[in-house]
């Protein structure tokens, strides 16, 4: 099936879950995403069983903590 | 309020603007922004607000001038290393421009006094490095409603998204709470572009300016994401989450509560 990841496309195999996802994309710090899948935001405790359907739009968003002054 | 002869000179190019004109900067000039963090974010967001004519500018940053700071807080100059950044940072915005009152607030931002202190402005620009006050201020603003600017930076990304609390998609409808302790890089660990703090802290005070004056679109319920070596851009629709701790359905949060998070060693070397 196809899903866009991050605006980009991506052919994954069917039934594809959010967590099996993130291994797939080698996202390294799971913790430090967010998962959107269709406009909802995924809870984390979901991730496991979240099976994302074929043109599923899905968003890694990213914790970005800079921007003061000591870091 | 009437504008002095030296006003329109100094605010013309404003005032031609059909959407700003004499009333717009007439806002301006009665407006009030709070800056939290004198910092990357802060300083060209500070610089711009200055000389934008924002009426009254509110800092609030314990920390001192560091020589580290200076290769992206451009409001700090290296006679300043060492002195209070919110001392520094008004001597810069009072030079660009004397129209401007500077409150500065030499503190840390929080439970105990973010909420009095954000309640006197129309606008809260977080401009802040760690996550507990990122936090801190999604969750102040809420309980105050009071409309803000969301921003992070890190290497060569950036991203932000404005709040209008109660209305619009909130920070913890993205994150639910901070990351663990450990799995945050910082970007005295992992580096940050320098010129990037200027494009999104100069983005952030652009939402100020809109928000006061009532005009355009504000960037809400959108994360805006910018690469500096792609130099793309890309805006992430995010829809309020019903399930969201805050401002949901069934919400947990119903106090301003400091997060107890060592988020990284905030210590200098």
């Amino acid at each position: 099936m196809k899903l866009v990841v991050n605006g980009s496309e991506v052919e994954t195999k069917d039934g594809l879950t959010v967590s099996e996802l993130l291994v797939e994309q080698n996202v390294k710090m799971p913790e430090m995403v967010s998962v959107e899948v269709d406009g909802q935001i995924v809870p984390r405790e979901d991730f496991d069983a979240t099976a994302l359907k074929d043109g599923g739009k899905v968003e890694f968003l990213y914790f970005m903590g800079g921007g003061g002054g000591l870091n | 309020m009437d504008l002095t002869d030296q006003q329109i000179e100094r605010y013309s190019r404003h005032i031609i603007l059909e959407q700003i004109g004499g009333t717009g900067q007439a806002k301006l000039l009665d407006s009030k922004v709070l800056i939290v963090g004198a910092g990357g974010l802060g300083s060209p967001a500070g610089l711009y607000l200055a000389a934008a004519g924002v009426g009254t500018i509110g800092i609030i940053d314990a920390d001192t001038v560091d020589m580290t700071n200076l290769q992206r807080q451009i409001i700090h100059h290296t006679a300043d290393l060492n002195v209070n950044k919110v001392d520094s940072a008004r001597a810069k915005m009072e030079a660009i421009n004397p129209d401007v009152t500077v409150k500065t607030y030499h503190t840390w931002a929080k439970a105990d006094n973010i909420r009095e202190i954000i309640r006197d402005y129309d606008f809260v620009i977080d401009g802040t490095d760690n996550f507990p006050a990122k936090f801190l201020i999604n969750d102040a603003c809420y309980f105050e409603r009071k409309a803000f600017s969301h921003a992070g930076i890190l290497r060569f990304d950036g991203q932000l998204i404005t709040i209008l609390p109660g209305e619009t998609t909130c920070y913890r409808c993205i994150f639910e709470t901070p990351p663990p302790a450990n799995a945050v890089p910082s970007c005295s660990q992992a580096g940050v572009l320098g010129v990037l703090a200027g494009v999104i802290g100069s983005l952030q005070a652009t939402e100020a300016v809109k928000y006061v004056l009532g005009i355009g679109e504000l960037l809400t319920g959108v994360l805006l994401t910018y690469n500096a070596l792609t130099m793309q851009f890309r805006r992430i629709n995010l829809n309020r989450n019903p399930n969201c701790v805050l401002c949901g359905d069934s919400p947990k949060i119903t106090e301003l509560k400091d997060e107890e998070q060592p988020v990284c060693d905030l210590k200098k070397d």
